[in-house]
C-alpha cells in the first residue's frame, strides 16, 4: 500500500483496498455492525464519537446490494442526525443537556443483551445436535389401490345415469362481438372532414349497444393521442366536445 | 436394575421424543412419584458409571435417551445418521428475544434487531420452534409469538428457566416490557 489508504484501518491485514469488499452478510444487522465498529474502535459505548462512527458506518454500508441496505441505511440516516444534533451550540451551565446518543447507546446494551442469549442459546443447541435421539421410523407407505374392476356395460349403464340426471342441459350462445376501434375512427375523421367541431351525442346515440361506446371512446383517445383531434369538455358530465386540430388541418 | 428402572429403559428407547414425566409414570400405576424419580436416577447412573454409548437427558419437562457427544462424528461419517441444519444468526437472535419476551408482536423484535424479521418468523414457525400465542393490544391486534415445547427439545432445556436470567447477564438492563 504505497499511497495513503482510501479505507480507514478497519479493511482487513494484507487485503489491498481496491479488493476491499465488505461481507455484510456476517452482520445479522445494523446494529451488529455498529457494535462491531465500535469495538474495533475501542470506543466507549457511552461516549461514542459518532462523526468517526458515522462515517466508518456509511463506508462500510457503500458496497451493499440496494436490497439489503435499506435497514442499514435507515441507521445512517439516523447516525447522521445525531451527528448533526451533537454539532448543536450547548448553552453553557445548561444541566438539563438530553444526550442524542442516549436512545442508541440503550438500543445498542438491548441488542447486546440479545447477543449474550443467542451464544447461550447456541452453545446449548450445539450441544444438542451433537447427540442424536432414537430416529423415527418412516411412515410405512399406504398399500397400492386395488386394480379398477369394470365392465363394459357397467360403464355404459352410468353414462345413461349421468344423461339422464342431466335431461335438460341449457346451452347458451355467446356470440363474440369484438369492438370495432377502426370503424369509429374512420366514422369520426369523415365527420371531422365535414365539420371543424362535433359533439359525443351526435357520435354516439344514446342507448348506443356498450361495444359502440367502447369503440368511439377508444378511437377518441387513439386520436387524441395522435393529434388529429382535440377532446374537450366544458363541464363535469357535460357533453363532450370534439374539434378538428388545427396542426393536423394545415399537414 | 430394579424392574421400574427396566420399565423405563424400555419405554424410552421406544420413543423418539422425550417422554414427559406424567407419561413415563403411566406405565405403571403404582408406582409412586419417589419410586419414579428413584428409578430415573438409577437409570442414568446406570449408563454414567458403567459406561454406555448413550445417556439419560431431561428436556422439556420430559426424558430421552440421547447417544453421547463423543460418538457423534462416527455415527456421521458412517451416514447412519445427520445433524440437523445449525440455524442462522438471524433465527437465533429472534428465537431469543421471543424466549426471553414471550408473548412478544414482530414489531417490538424488528425494533431491536433493527431489521425486518417477516421471513424469520415464518421459517421458525415452519419448524415449530415458536407459535402464535395470542393478540396484543393496539393497532391491528398484532400476532404475539412464544417458544413451543419442540424448541425445549432443540436446545436440550430442561425448561425456559435454564436460561439466564436478564439480570445475570453481563449487561442487565431493565426488564420491564416497552409501552408501544
Amino acid at each position: 500500500m504505497t499511497e495513503a489508504p482510501a479505507f480507514p484501518s478497519y479493511a482487513a491485514e494484507g487485503s489491498a483496498p481496491a479488493s476491499f469488499v465488505v461481507e455484510l452478510s456476517e452482520f445479522s444487522g445494523p446494529l451488529d455492525l455498529l457494535l462491531t465498529l465500535i469495538r474495533e474502535e475501542q470506543v466507549d459505548i457511552y461516549d461514542i464519537p459518532i462523526a468517526r462512527i458515522a462515517e466508518q458506518f456509511v463506508l462500510r454500508i457503500r458496497s451493499l446490494p440496494l436490497n439489503d441496505a435499506a435497514d442499514y441505511l435507515e441507521m445512517a440516516a439516523r447516525l447522521l442526525r445525531i451527528k448533526a444534533q451533537m454539532l448543536l451550540p450547548r448553552v453553557d451551565g445548561e444541566e438539563t443537556w438530553d444526550d442524542p446518543r442516549a436512545e442508541l447507546v440503550r438500543r445498542l446494551l438491548e441488542y447486546q443483551q440479545m447477543r449474550e442469549v443467542v451464544d447461550v442459546l447456541e452453545r446449548a443447541g450445539e450441544e444438542r445436535r451433537n447427540r442424536f435421539a432414537r430416529a423415527y421410523l418412516p411412515q410405512a407407505p399406504a398399500p397400492p389401490e386395488a386394480p379398477l374392476a369394470l365392465s363394459l356395460s357397467e360403464l355404459l349403464a352410468a353414462v345413461d345415469r349421468i344423461l339422464r340426471v342431466t335431461r335438460d342441459p341449457a346451452i347458451h350462445d355467446v356470440i363474440p362481438r369484438a369492438i370495432d376501434v377502426p370503424g369509429a375512427i374512420a366514422l369520426i375523421r369523415d365527420l371531422l372532414a365535414l365539420r371543424i367541431r362535433a359533439r359525443w351525442s351526435e357520435i354516439v346515440p344514446s342507448g348506443a349497444e356498450p361495444w359502440k361506446v367502447l369503440s368511439t371512446l377508444l378511437g377518441l383517445l387513439e386520436m387524441a393521442k395522435l393529434g388529429e383531434c382535440r377532446v374537450q369538455q366544458p363541464r363535469p358530465f357535460a357533453d363532450v366536445e370534439i374539434t378538428r386540430d388545427a396542426a393536423s388541418e394545415a399537414a | 436394575m430394579t424392574p421400574l428402572a427396566k420399565l423405563l429403559e424400555a419405554a424410552l428407547f421406544a420413543s423418539a421424543r422425550p417422554i414427559p414425566s406424567e407419561e413415563l409414570a403411566a406405565l405403571d400405576p403404582d408406582a409412586s412419584k419417589a419410586a419414579l424419580a428413584a428409578a430415573l436416577d438409577e437409570l442414568r447412573e446406570h449408563y454414567d458409571v458403567d459406561g454406555h454409548g448413550v445417556e439419560l437427558v431431561e428436556i422439556g419437562g420430559g426424558w430421552q435417551i440421547l447417544t453421547r457427544s463423543e460418538y457423534t462424528e462416527a455415527i456421521e461419517r458412517a451416514q447412519l445418521a445427520a445433524r440437523p441444519a445449525r440455524l442462522s444468526a438471524a433465527a437465533l437472535e429472534t428465537l431469543a428475544l421471543i424466549a426471553y419476551r414471550q408473548p412478544i408482536g414482530r414489531a417490538e423484535i424488528e425494533e431491536i434487531r433493527g431489521v425486518s424479521v417477516g421471513s424469520v418468523l415464518k421459517s421458525l414457525h415452519e419448524r415449530g420452534l415458536i407459535d402464535v400465542v395470542g393478540r396484543g393490544e393496539g393497532m391491528g391486534r398484532p400476532l404475539l409469538y412464544g417458544t413451543t415445547p419442540i424448541f425445549l427439545e432443540y436446545f436440550a432445556l430442561r425448561h425456559l428457566d435454564e436460561l439466564p436470567r436478564s439480570d445475570e447477564l453481563a449487561i442487565a438492563l431493565r426488564a420491564e416490557p416497552r409501552m408501544l
